[in-house]
């Protein structure tokens, strides 16, 4: 029979068995929850103890963002990434000035620093430029490709002469209209927003053409064709280019507009009408009276 | 009996909720050693790689990943003799089989040797008139079997419906939704000795482990080492223990009786220690390493030395002829076959049709066992080894392992029992709608 009283350890055999605790102790490490804690939990714990404690002096912390920020700048700073120029293609003399100042740039300067998107916009933003292309080329060259507005019409707006180009957008001003006699004029209300049809009828003009001083919107609807010798025609809002043709086949067959007339109104297309100007009429209708008292005299 | 039906219930829903998480632990709590497997549950054929083979029994769904086998301590005749001693054991058990599977285990289905099991035949009938057999009707035809007054300090540990009849057809399987007037089943009763039980309860409870499910030793054995037509013609199993011998006869896939004899080897080891004057690890290993029960002439000239560490040079320098150690070990498993005799005889196993013999356990590594038992069980005597389970490990698979193999069988797919059937009607809480229905059904 085994002995009740409990002997010393020393003399005790060797006993295989676990302990109570050390077998609790087993099972609870082989349980899931607390396994995937000690192979993850713990491990993450610790770390971010570390970091946390190291991070907690404001030196180390400024001593890390300065190593990044070093390691950071070698990298960019290398001179692969440098850009040395400015190449500006597509325009040439003020605009081609004007893109360069706008683009606030000091050479040379690391690509990574620049601001493509925002230097386009810069380049775009300029009234004389439609579109512009801005890109890191080969050599360490910034390629700024601009295409210019391309004026199509003088816009008289206020007594000041813009250019305007085909989509209505002004690319610039001119002091006087002699500066570009080669554009036609236009003017009046809301004309900026219909260049195509000035356009159309100003192209529509033919052997008028030396003679047109400009098109001007009337009323935001409709046009008038001005000429020289204080001369107007009053085109109708609808089917202008007609009604100009209409003129202009009256004219080479009778020289209408070489006569003494202020306007043609082609506004109501079944009764074109005339003004003569003053004198003309004043002559006409003397005219008439010495041919009815030489009736009289009959 | 009321209270172990509805602590045989808890163990099975305890059962479903080790299976619903995975893994579960056998326990074979012998006398000689205590062994502990640990089973994953994977679903069916998860671990079958080729086609062509099947499935084995219903074995293949779970796989052995742990497996610690211990010498066990304080456990005498199959029973828990010094609580501290088993519970330490069975601790050592668990931990080296958790520390294999790595996993944790909560849950554990054990079996114990011991406890003097007794068993009964009952019968019970039912008057279904005319009607369909429903599940309630058979639970209801095994709660009406008169239940022998098996004793106060006893619990049922296996109560089975062994066959069902329905008016003149017997050996029913499976009644239900046939009908008759007349249903009547057999069933057979295991009970125990309540305190062996509470002894093991309370140290696998003092373990931290919760008890899925208890069985029999002698059952589980017979499970994994009668193959499957033994079982069913009939057969006798008798696990040759180290401090009790099962023995449990099966018919027709059932087990129909179940006993023990509280003899085993570790008295065969005795005998040896008496009789050669030898400390009684010397006389395990001598038994192991030259035992025998059948002497040849060879064996008169075989000596072996049986050592000391007295100092007495005479008395450490002794041998022993192995044909002296053959007759001293003989007698004893004379008897011990002699007496499973007897109760076999008291079984009325003879009147079965096939008398197969299956010796299993460690006992029957004894070599020359099969001779003398077959002079003394009769002539269909072989030496049963348990079936091959997934994953058990080379030292687990001789026949001393055959009651763990066995509860791993158990766990898988255990037969069903009295209280795994529906509750009938009448055992319901007062106030219960099932009782209320059955009521109108049966006065309307």
């Amino acid at each position: 029979m085994r002995s009740l009283i409990r002997r010393r350890k020393k003399d005790v055999p060797y006993d295989p068995a676990p302990s109570r605790l050390g077998y609790r102790y087993q099972r609870l490490m082989l349980t899931p929850g607390i396994r995937t804690t000690m192979r993850i939990g713990v491990p993450v714990l610790l770390i971010a103890a570390i970091s946390a404690s190291y991070f907690a002096h404001s030196e180390n912390r400024a001593a890390l963002t300065a190593r990044i920020e070093a390691a950071k700048r070698g990298f960019q700073e290398r001179p692969q990434f440098m850009v040395q120029e400015l190449q500006i293609t597509g325009v040439a003399g003020a605009l081609a000035s004007d893109v360069a100042d706008v683009l606030p740039l000091t050479f040379p300067v690391s690509s990574f620093e620049l601001d493509l998107e925002g230097m386009r916009k810069a380049a775009e933003a300029l009234e004389a430029v439609k579109s512009a292309r801005v890109r890191v080329g080969q050599d360490g060259a910034l390629e700024v490709h601009v295409s210019p507005r391309v004026p199509v019409a003088l816009w008289r707006d206020a007594n000041v002469l813009r250019l305007i180009d085909a989509d209505g957008v002004v690319s610039g001003r001119v002091q006087t209209r002699s500066e570009r006699l080669d554009l036609p004029l236009i003017a009046g209300d809301g004309a900026e927003q219909h260049i195509a049809q000035a356009l159309a009828l100003f192209n529509g003009t033919g052997p008028l053409r030396d003679r047109v001083r400009g098109v001007v919107r009337m009323g935001e609807r409709r046009w008038d064709i001005v000429l020289d010798r204080d001369q107007r025609i009053l085109l109708p809002a609808e089917g202008p280019v007609a009604a100009l043709n209409r003129i202009i086949a009256l004219n080479s067959a009778q020289d209408m507009l070489k006569r003494d007339v202020v306007i043609v109104d082609m506004r109501n297309a079944q009764r074109p009408t005339l003004r003569m100007s003053e004198e003309a009429s004043l002559a006409m209708r003397r005219g008439v009276e010495i041919q009815i008292n030489n009736g009289a005299d009959e | 009996m009321g209270d172990l039906y509805d602590s045989q219930r808890a163990m099975r829903q305890m059962r479903k909720a080790a299976m619903q998480r995975g893994v579960v632990a056998v326990l074979d709590v012998g006398s000689s050693k205590i062994a502990c497997l640990v089973l994953r549950f994977d679903g069916p054929e998860r671990f079958r790689d080729a086609d062509g083979v099947g499935s084995m029994a219903g074995q293949s769904q779970f796989r052995v990943i742990g497996a610690a086998t211990t010498r066990s301590r304080g456990v005498r005749f199959g029973e828990v003799d010094a609580m501290q001693e088993t519970e330490r054991a069975i601790r050592t058990a668990i931990q080296a089989a958790q520390k294999m599977a790595d996993v944790r285990v909560d849950h554990v289905i054990a079996c114990l040797s011991g406890a003097r099991p007794r068993s009964y035949g009952l019968d019970g009938t039912l008057d279904v008139s005319g009607g369909m057999v429903t599940e309630q009707d058979i639970s209801q035809v095994m709660a009406n079997c008169d239940v022998p007054d098996y004793g106060m300090d006893r619990e049922v540990l296996h109560a089975q419906p062994v066959n069902f009849a329905l008016d003149h057809r017997s050996g029913l399987a499976d009644p239900r939704g046939q009908i008759g007037n007349t249903l009547t089943t057999d069933m057979h009763m295991l009970t125990v000795d309540t305190t062996a039980i509470q002894n093991l309860f309370y140290c696998i409870k003092r373990c931290d482990l919760e008890l899925a499910g208890l069985a029999s030793s002698a059952y589980v054995s017979g499970m994994s080492s009668l193959v499957e037509d033994e079982q069913e013609l009939g057969a006798a199993c008798i696990d040759l223990g180290g401090g009790s011998t099962g023995i449990s006869i099966f018919m027709k896939k059932q087990m129909i009786y179940a006993d023990a004899v509280r003899m085993g080897g570790e008295h065969v080891t005795s005998d040896i220690s008496m009789g050669l004057q030898i400390p009684t690890a010397t006389a395990e290993r001598i038994k192991t390493f030259y035992g025998g029960v059948v002497a040849t002439g060879m064996d008169d000239r075989e000596m072996i030395e049986i050592g000391g560490d007295t100092g007495d040079w005479e008395h450490d320098r002794r041998t022993v002829s192995r044909a002296e150690l053959i007759g001293i070990m003989r007698p004893r498993v004379e008897e011990i076959l002699e007496e499973v005799r007897s109760r076999l005889d008291a079984a009325g196993f003879e009147h079965l049709p096939s008398q197969q013999i299956v010796l299993t356990g460690g006992g029957s590594q004894i070599p020359g066992l099969d001779g003398v038992a077959s002079k003394i069980l009769g002539q269909q005597v072989r030496l049963g080894r348990p079936l091959r389970v997934q994953g058990l490990p080379q030292a687990a698979i001789g026949p001393a392992f055959s009651s763990a193999v066995g509860l791993t069988l158990f766990a898988a797919n255990p037969q069903d029992e009295w209280w795994d059937f529906e509750i009938p009607a009448d055992r319901y809480p007062a106030r219960s709608l099932k009782r209320a229905v059955k009521w109108f059904k049966d006065n309307w």
